[in-house]
């Protein structure tokens, strides 16, 4: 059967002409098989039966691990709440290559925008700045600021990829800006390398030392392949360094870096920071914004300090400079300094043992923690309340709510 | 259940999860009788369930000492469709929710005096956005979810952590957290909650007609919000409370370290204990810090 009486057959005309010619004589469906090989991953039980594939048990494990990785050490680990983040974006030649759809530039920004949403959301008293490389030479896109439109605004505008990069013109560039901040924030970089080299005009290691002496953790992630240098970069600075397989993963790694890092002690000085938490403004009064600078109605905020009127919150008074903030945007933070246990699973044989009595449904949604066969199922328990849960109200809990049902239902616990 | 044409799930069917507040202390001093709540608070659950056939009510009642689901109107036991008559809730409701009063007595224990008497609000708000995310998960048909809080009794500053943390995923999840305070005073937590997350907080003058404030307020659907002219969030404070005095202050001094307040400058962080103007050691950041809870 040749190619184009299998597709006629078949009806898998998806792929286009190029890909065909690439990979010789396979049809679509039959690339599919030689790609993902979908037998490898069945399993048979005790008497031979195909078992099926338990999707959730994977993902469940899957983020077992992650968790367990994340608080390997002592349960409580000090972060760097207050971050000043640069993103470093390599708009050289390797960007606007198209292994990744429709091109890594598209996709990086794709990302790049869902990721600063999720960092403002987490870190709300935190700044970012973008800063491309570009033919060689580094640009400072945005300054460090705390408004996420401006940013994302931005980096829209300018996604033209041309040239080499070079990744001590970068880290120069960054280490300048870092080295005006206040002293009490954690300095961060996080580049997004798709060049499979850097054209440096100086030593790049005695770039990378004088990072290391300010101070600043840089982490990587790479698009194509690993490099040693990137790998270099962030042992010396105490960043991670990962490298994409696909969009997905890509996505996956990026939003590693939105929750604040483990934050090495020495590196930030502990301050007390003045900061104002402005009333809104009362209902009717006419005030002159200063950040649009036009006569504003009624909403907004009055910095405590000066009386001039902001728009929204979190934000630095455009008069005198007091850092504006509402008390819920500390309370995002607070989940960070009282983080709960994790979950640890319900044994085979703690589930098999009639002495002990179980619990039928999962103490959050109430779930039936029993098989369709009526035989206990995979569940999780609280290791201070004993309550049990199932596996989507642990990754939940864990994930987004931080807060353990079972401990605060009980008044003596 | 087969799952229904979309056309059934219209954008006016949802699902109400009650927090009852239950606790003892609140209601033997409050001028509304338990009984009589109880009276308007059923009535109230019987006519969200007759606005549309699909509508679910989950009720979970929050003790002083502990928290439990005790109705769920999409369980068998509560439905019985013989004869096309409406299910009876009342008895079922009532049952569990006795056994759940005598068991959390059971778990009193001696209390020193002078302690703010409130209830566990954080574990059946937490227990609440449980149940909706098992919702969101049983696939693309489902009833829009919201909850609504019943609550008389003070805030417990030990909880605020809690509760925001609550708060902010309830947010995320474009869950609204409705609010009907009973109580004497003003619940910040439970203004804090309904702004953040876009739903109606009231307290009402006259609790003898609470009937009448739930059905005008607290029944409508989501959808129908838009159209109908509810309470607007007046006067939220969300200024913050230092952790030296419990003031409340509108300029303040915050640790970068552990983010607490404080309202003059100090040598030393009280939470972390953190010394500010040089870098702290590794020690530092081990020792036992108390799950010590701000207040605002």
């Amino acid at each position: 059967m040749n190619n184009g009486a299998g597709r006629r057959i078949n009806g898998a005309a998806e792929e286009d002409d190029d890909e065909d010619d690439v990979n010789g004589d396979l049809d679509a469906w039959e690339r599919t098989y030689t790609d993902e090989r979908s037998w490898e991953s069945l399993q048979e039980d005790e008497s031979g039966m195909l078992r099926p594939i338990d999707n959730q048990a994977l993902y469940h494990s899957q983020y077992r691990r992650r968790l367990r990785s994340l608080s390997s050490t002592a349960a409580r680990i000090q972060k760097g709440l207050i971050r000043y983040l640069y993103i470093v974006i390599d708009l050289s030649r390797a960007a606007s290559e198209m292994d990744f759809r429709p091109s890594r530039i598209a996709v990086i920004a794709k990302h790049v925008e869902t990721f600063i949403r999720e960092f403002f959301y987490q870190n709300p008293l935190s700044q970012v700045g973008i800063v491309t490389i570009k033919d060689g030479v580094a640009h400072c896109l945005t300054d460090i600021g705390g408004s996420p439109e401006s940013h994302i605004n931005a980096l829209m505008k300018k996604l033209e990829c041309s040239g080499d990069s070079s990744l001590q013109n970068a880290l120069d560039l960054v280490d300048g800006y870092l080295n005006q901040i206040p002293s009490y924030g954690h300095r961060e970089v996080l580049i997004l390398y798709s060049a499979l080299s850097t054209c440096d005009p100086g030593d790049i290691m005695d770039t990378i030392q004088k990072c290391r002496k300010s101070k600043i953790r840089c982490s990587v992630i790479g698009l194509a392949a690993e490099m040693f240098i990137c790998k270099h970069l962030c042992q010396e600075t105490g960043g991670t360094y990962s490298v994409a397989l696909d969009e997905s993963h890509f996505k996956e790694l990026i939003l590693e870096h939105a929750p604040p890092p483990p934050a090495i002690a020495e590196f930030a000085v502990a301050n007390l920071i003045k900061m104002g938490f402005p009333q809104r403004a009362a209902e009717g009064s006419i005030s002159i914004c200063s950040c649009h600078k036009e006569a504003k109605v009624g909403a907004g905020y009055t910095c405590p300090r000066c009386k001039a009127h902001a728009c929204e919150l979190p934000t630095e008074c455009c008069v005198c400079g007091l850092t504006l903030v509402s008390s819920p945007h500390l309370a995002r933070s607070y989940h960070h300094l009282f983080p709960i246990a994790p979950f640890d699973e319900v044994t085979s044989s703690h589930l098999n043992n009639p002495n002990c009595k179980l619990q039928r449904n999962c103490f959050g949604c109430q779930q039936s923690l029993l098989d369709p066969g009526n035989k206990p199922g995979p569940a999780v328990v609280c290791p201070k309340c004993k309550r049990y849960f199932c596996l989507d109200c642990d990754i939940y809990i864990h994930e987004s709510l931080h807060n353990c049902p079972g401990c605060d239902s009980l008044r003596h616990s | 259940m087969a799952s229904a044409p979309s056309k059934l799930y219209a954008d006016d069917v949802s699902l109400v999860v009650v927090l009852l507040d239950t606790n003892p202390f609140f209601w033997s001093s409050s001028s509304l009788s338990f009984s009589q709540f109880l009276s308007h608070v059923l009535a109230f659950l019987n006519a969200i369930l007759t606005l549309n056939q699909l509508n679910q009510v989950v009720v979970i009642a929050t003790g002083y000492n502990s928290c439990d689901y005790v109705f769920d109107s999409s369980s068998d036991l509560n439905r019985s469709f013989e004869n096309g008559r409406m299910p009876v809730m009342c008895s079922s409701l009532l049952q569990k929710l006795e056994e759940f009063l005598i068991k959390d007595e059971q778990l009193s224990k001696e209390e020193p005096e002078g302690k703010i008497k409130s209830s566990l609000f954080s574990g059946s708000l937490s227990m609440a956005l449980c149940y909706i995310q098992r919702v969101f998960r049983s696939g693309a048909l489902h009833p829009h979810p919201r909850i609504l809080c019943l609550q008389g009794s003070p805030d417990g500053p030990e909880q605020y952590v809690a509760i925001m943390n609550a708060i902010f995923s309830a947010q995320r999840s474009s869950v609204p957290i409705d609010s009907c305070y009973l109580g004497s005073q003003n619940s910040a937590f439970l203004q804090q909650a309904s702004y953040i997350t876009g739903g109606v907080h009231h307290k009402p003058q006259n609790l003898d007609g609470l009937f009448q404030y739930l059905m005008t307020i607290f029944a409508t659907d989501l959808h129908s919000r838009s159209f109908i002219h509810l309470p607007k969030p007046v006067g939220v404070d969300f200024r913050a409370s230092c952790f030296c005095h419990k003031n409340t202050i509108d300029m303040g001094y915050i640790c970068s370290v552990c983010l607490s307040i404080f309202c003059k400058h100090h040598k030393k962080c009280s939470t972390c204990g953190s010394v500010f103007g040089q870098a702290q050691s590794e020690a530092a950041s081990a020792s036992d810090k108390k799950r010590k809870t701000p207040e605002t």
